[in-house]
């Protein structure tokens, strides 16, 4: 394991590590096969400083309206010991929370060392876990940890764990309106694909003390503004379906430990810094070493990964370039000159092409015959 | 997405520059189109920040919320907009109404219909969402507002609902429309950036495609086409102008600066996109429209004059949700009206008919044979039925006595006799010098492709003799293609009536009755 610590180390190189959290892990579930993000999470790389050195700067930043309205959102939540938080609870869950203790897990002591943290928070929720008390208890940002592709990692918290009568229940605060009972399709099942993340990982915790899985409930409780207003509401949220991809990926991703053993040795990622924050790294070295390591680019890469605008670069003229469905019409044919080749006729493809190039011929000749033979 | 699409944006990515996937307009385009490119407060529920409107290309309105989190000033911005919507869509209210055409519903009908465009789907969601926000207000009591606003949200939301109907074009997203008739060479992901998509379709000179989508993505010279904002620019400049149009501690004078300035800001977020709108017009106007656009047009001018009776007879506004059997009808509609628009462009458009002849539910082919004035004498009176022979190298999937038409031969109907292989290079028939061999022709030099025979019986627009009228039967070489698809007239669901909701579905809903809590709702 420390041999595979000083590997991720050195292909990080001299730059401050960046933690996973919840969002992280639910992207690497998005797109499993990309070897390149999985070892760059894995060694904790800054992507956005990465892609920048090797001059394909991604735009991922946020609006401080919207971090405002978030802060504001979940300051009011909480205010009180968290007052609003439980009449929700107790209103739209129909939960007869009898009296409720609030731990902010935030910080240990003015420690926040993760190591520390993790500690604290697992201390605590196992002995409210043995406890056999009646109240409710809401632990305010526990560090979790989760294992993915065989190594730990640290999830930022964002969430509150709520234990009552024995069984704890996520509860994901998010500041997207719900109108009318409907809210933006994508950004509910962001927060639950984060909300499942937490789920497992508070599972993975509560499992090394001995609890099984239905400790924690598979319902999760999600938070936000309703209507126009800045009134809280509740809905509880099934996310059974959530863990099961979520688990079948991350058993997927392949161990790190394999994947990093395929590397050059003095591979790194580097872009050596100087004391401005400057890079001194030639830029041609630096992408060359990235590309060392295998991507699996998809437009959906765009809203998700910093590094996409490096991987749509490399992946041009690739038909995945194009997004899935157009890879999959073209009878999954890698290379769209290819495509176009097997089209016309030039190309006879392999045998295992036969059938592609066969659709493909037909709609050439179709799309000649409509447009006068200017297609 | 279909393979021919697909090849389609293929062929894009190899030329560098969008490809056609029409041969025809399948949207209507106004004459005088309200462009509306609106942008909202980041974080916030639909907070309108600003937007650029109107029907002149060289003179956009602006509307701008200098505090984007007062509520006063919202309700200010939906009264400007309301202004500005109202006198658009009362432009066409106050035109004379003419009668429908036979067999549509009775009454008369305005004889156009006012047409909004925003840049894409987003805005569109920000259309329903400002309609939701504002179409319960009162002008009366508490929390009055301007009477415009709440006639704003009826007419926005009716915009709005209307848009989900297939191939209405009162609203569309300048994105939707192009996309449905050009391909890029990027994925469909990347054709939601306006920008991007006609960096594609029409570049800059000496720029390919790519390159044009590629600067387009740069959002300091290409801002993005809203309503969300670039991050950097809320950051950077949009948050400070914001603080000092606030300040209470400043000279009026120093305020209108700060306030100029937040104009200024957001007018150059949204004067690139306006251009680009009325770019996508241009392209679009350009393309011969399609020949069934003109009934689907006269469905959207339906749909507004009884809107707009609605409103005038002092209808409620539209409830926050559909009832179970208001829902059950709009679903079987929108599923009848996505068929019908399927099947009307592919009539249209043999561009679009290709796609279906690709999986075997249309084909084409020259005709080898045609016996005009066959009669069928089988019945008690004899009937013109002519039989004809078309050969065709798509791939077949109709089965004998389906019934098919003709895209150019919309009136008559032709039924599957048999359906047969041809031998590749059959031998010119001895029968007679009107027999068209496939090998010397439009198939060239490539006659070894597996070919099809099928014999159809026609029958209909042929006139009332037994012979056929000239022309109206199919010639011996005539190209022609015939498809399973109709546009014909589909059977709508049977559906309870309102009192009759059973109890499966909740039973009878209460008359919806806006309350004073919808009127008031906060908006903060």
């Amino acid at each position: 394991m420390n041999d595979l610590e000083a590997r991720l180390d050195r292909i990080r190189g001299n730059v401050a590590p960046r933690n996973h959290n919840a969002r992280t892990v639910a992207a690497l579930t998005s797109n499993p096969g990309c070897a390149r993000r999985a070892i760059m999470d894995a060694a904790g790389v800054d992507k956005q400083l990465l892609a920048s050195c090797a001059g394909f700067a991604a735009q991922f930043g946020q609006s401080q309206f919207a971090i405002g309205r978030g802060n504001a959102f979940e300051a009011q939540v909480k205010a009180g010991g968290c007052a609003e938080l439980l009449r929700l609870l107790r209103e739209h869950l129909q939960l007869s929370i009898p009296e409720v203790s609030y731990d902010n897990l935030d910080e240990v002591g003015g420690n926040t060392c993760r190591e520390v943290r993790y500690a604290r928070t697992r201390a605590l929720l196992a002995r409210a876990a043995r406890s056999d008390q009646d109240a409710g208890t809401l632990f305010d940002h526990p560090l979790l940890r989760l294992q993915v592709g065989g190594r730990p990692v640290y999830l930022e918290p964002d969430l509150i764990a709520f234990q009552l009568r024995n069984r704890f229940y996520v509860v994901e605060i998010k500041s997207f309106s719900v109108i009318d009972g409907l809210a933006d399709g994508e950004k509910v099942a962001a927060a639950v694909i984060q909300s499942a993340v937490y789920v497992l990982a508070l599972r993975d915790l509560l499992a090394d003390l001995g609890f099984g899985a239905d400790s924690v409930a598979d319902n999760v409780v999600l938070v936000c503004p309703e209507n126009f207003s800045n009134q809280p509401t509740a809905a509880l949220l099934d996310v059974r379906k959530q863990l099961t991809v979520l688990q079948r990926q991350l058993a997927r991703l392949e161990r790190i430990g394999s994947l990093v053993d395929l590397l050059p040795p003095a591979l790194t990622f580097d872009p050596r810094l100087d004391e401005y924050g400057l890079p001194h790294r030639p830029v041609s070295e630096l992408i060359s070493d990235v590309r060392t390591v295998q991507a699996r680019y998809a437009p959906q890469c765009l809203a998700s990964c910093e590094m996409c605008f490096f991987c749509r670069d490399e992946a041009r003229g690739t038909t995945a370039a194009l997004g899935r469905e157009v890879r999959d019409e073209l009878g999954a044919v890698e290379l769209v000159q290819v495509a176009l080749r097997l089209a016309d006729g030039t190309l006879t493809g392999a045998d295992d092409q036969a059938e592609a190039a066969a659709m493909l011929r037909a709609a050439a000749r179709l799309r000649s015959e409509c447009l006068d033979g200017a297609a | 997405m279909s393979t021919l699409v697909a090849l389609a944006r293929a062929l894009a990515a190899e030329r560098g520059i969008a490809q056609p996937v029409c041969t025809a307009r399948h949207v209507h385009v106004s004459d005088r189109p309200l462009v509306l490119i609106p942008l909202a407060l980041a974080g916030e529920a639909n907070a309108p920040l600003a937007a650029m409107v109107g029907t002149d290309p060289r003179s956009p309105r602006l509307l701008v919320v200098h505090q984007p989190r007062n509520r006063d000033q919202r309700f200010a911005f939906a009264a400007r907009l309301a202004e500005i919507v109202l006198a658009h869509v009362g432009g066409y209210r106050s035109a004379a109404a003419v009668t429908r055409g036979a067999g549509s519903q009775p009454g008369a009908r305005h004889v156009d219909a006012p047409q909004i465009i925003v840049p894409n789907p987003a805005g569109i969601g920000f259309i329903r969402l400002l309609g939701r926000s504002t179409r319960f207000r009162r002008s009366t009591g508490e929390h009055a507002v301007d009477p415009a606003v709440p006639v704003l949200g009826r007419w926005l939301t009716f915009f709005a609902e209307r848009s989900e109907h297939p191939g209405s074009c009162l609203l569309l997203a300048a994105t939707q429309a192009l996309a449905l008739h050009w391909a890029s060479g990027q994925s469909p992901v990347e054709d939601l950036n306006l920008a991007a998509l006609l960096g594609w379709i029409d570049p800059p000179p000496g720029m390919t495609g790519y390159e044009a989508a590629l600067a387009a993505e740069d959002p300091v010279a290409s801002p993005p086409a809203g309503p969300a904002t670039d991050p950097t620019f809320d950051n950077e400049i949009l948050a400070p102008l914001i603080a000092a149009c606030g300040r209470s501690d400043v000279t009026d004078a120093v305020r209108e600066r700060s306030r100029s300035s937040l104009e200024t800001a957001l007018s150059g977020q949204l004067a690139p996109t306006w251009t680009l709108v009325w770019q996508a017009v241009k392209l679009l106007r350009a393309l011969p429209s399609a020949g069934r656009l003109a009934t689907r047009w006269d469905a959207d001018k339906d749909a507004f004059t009884s809107y707009a009776e609605h409103l005038r007879d002092g209808g409620p506004p539209q409830p926050r949700r559909d009832s179970a059997v208001a829902a059950a009808r709009r679903l079987n509609w929108l599923e009848r009206a996505q068929a019908s628009y399927a099947a009307q462009r592919a009539l249209d458009d043999p561009l679009v008919l290709a796609d279906y002849r690709l999986t075997g539910e249309a084909f084409g082919g020259p005709v080898t044979t045609a016996e005009p004035d066959r009669l069928d004498t089988s019945g008690k009176r004899r009937k013109l039925r002519p039989v004809i022979t078309v050969v065709t190298e798509d791939p077949i999937r109709v089965e004998p006595g389906a019934a098919l038409v003709s895209p150019t031969r919309p009136g008559q109907t032709a039924r599957v006799v048999s359906v047969s292989a041809r031998p590749p290079d059959m031998p010119r028939s001895a029968t007679g010098s009107d027999e068209w061999s496939p090998s010397n022709a439009a198939f060239g030099a490539e006659a070894s492709r597996p070919l099809t025979e099928v014999a159809l019986e026609l029958s209909g627009g042929m006139g009332r003799a037994l012979t056929a009228v000239p022309g109206s039967v199919p010639v011996v070489g005539e190209q022609l293609c015939y498809t399973t698809l109709t546009d014909s007239y589909q059977l709508h669901g049977q559906f309870p009536a309102r009192e009759e909701t059973p109890w499966t579905h909740g039973g009878p809903p209460p008359e919806y009755v806006p309350t004073d809590a919808d009127a008031v709702e906060a908006w903060s």
